[in-house]
């Protein structure tokens, strides 16, 4: 295969980059879930879950 | 009667958990089809592969500024929470894509252009030019004070982000020689089928990632505000208390 070197930095930072957010994005949830009451969550305590 | 389910300490639900699912199953499917599935291009070999990420990071760029650009118009309009959420929600995730957009892009643009940047170019500038005006929008998000001046600063900033979207959109048209960046991949009709699919492929986790992104920031973002309120609250009780003592 052709500029695998190229292939692997973009392709590789580009998923890392996404794995990262999601990571944080679901950590900071998860922190600030902790602190807020249950009834001021309002999505949570549906059939959603 | 329906039991409710108690709280749980996170910002995940079904809904999110499918769109999760989805992208990670999606993903596999792409790496699969882009590396090992989609054949080579003729002038640009195997560099070509960069198109599944690439395109879809800068189409989703669009997707999360027009999003952030409707948020902020009707936080302008209605000064709707509800939507000043969502504008700020898609444009922290517009500013990732973007930046993605950016490094995809130069990265593919050395085996294929010869060079990593093109000051001259004006598809990538006016990119960067999108990028650090959403660095901006951010910025004046996060200041704090006033919730409601914070919120129409930044969607002033956010409009006019997406005003330049046709510029960045278009440029490669109007400014033709003044590039080196191809013409639309999509509409210029010389994909293989199965560069095509996979292409899709893309566009549709990129699309699945942005909604179970856009979901979770939105809810971190209203945590965010229920927590300043609780804090105000407490802030209020504590002040009458002291004058009750008084």
């Amino acid at each position: 295969m052709t500029h695998l070197g190229y292939l692997l930095v973009g392709w590789g930072t580009t998923l890392a980059a996404g794995a990262a957010y999601a990571i944080s994005l679901i950590r900071r949830g998860r922190r600030l879930s902790a602190r807020v009451p249950a009834d001021r969550r309002r999505w949570m305590t549906a059939d959603d879950e | 009667m329906t039991a409710i389910a108690p709280a749980s300490n996170h910002t995940g639900s079904r809904t999110t958990r499918l769109l999760g699912a989805a992208v990670l199953l999606g993903l596999v499917a792409l790496i699969l089809l882009g590396f090992f599935g989609a054949p080579e291009d003729d002038e640009q070999r195997d560099a070509v592969r960069m198109i599944f990420i690439h395109v879809p990071s800068a189409i989703f760029t669009y997707v999360a500024f027009v999003t952030t650009a409707i948020g902020s118009v009707m936080w302008l309009l209605r000064r709707s929470i509800w939507w000043d959420t969502v504008a700020g929600a898609a444009a922290e995730i517009g500013l990732l894509f973007c930046g993605l957009t950016l490094f995809t892009g130069s990265v593919w643009g050395r085996p294929t252009w010869n060079t990593y940047w093109d000051w001259g170019d004006v598809r990538l500038v006016t990119t960067l030019i999108l990028f650090l005006m959403m660095i901006g929008y951010l910025s004046v998000r996060s200041l704090g004070g006033d919730e409601g001046a914070t919120a129409t600063r930044a969607a002033v900033i956010g409009v006019l982000a997406a005003a330049i979207l046709p510029i960045v959109n278009r440029s490669v048209e109007w400014w033709e020689n003044n590039t080196l960046h191809q013409k639309s991949t999509l509409t210029d009709g010389d994909l293989e089928n199965l560069t095509l699919f996979t292409l899709f492929v893309g566009f549709a986790v990129w699309g699945l990632f942005f909604a179970w992104s856009l979901i979770h920031r939105f809810r971190i973002t209203w945590l965010e505000r229920e927590l300043r309120a609780i804090d105000l609250d407490r802030a209020l009780d504590e002040r009458r208390a002291e004058r009750d003592d008084v």
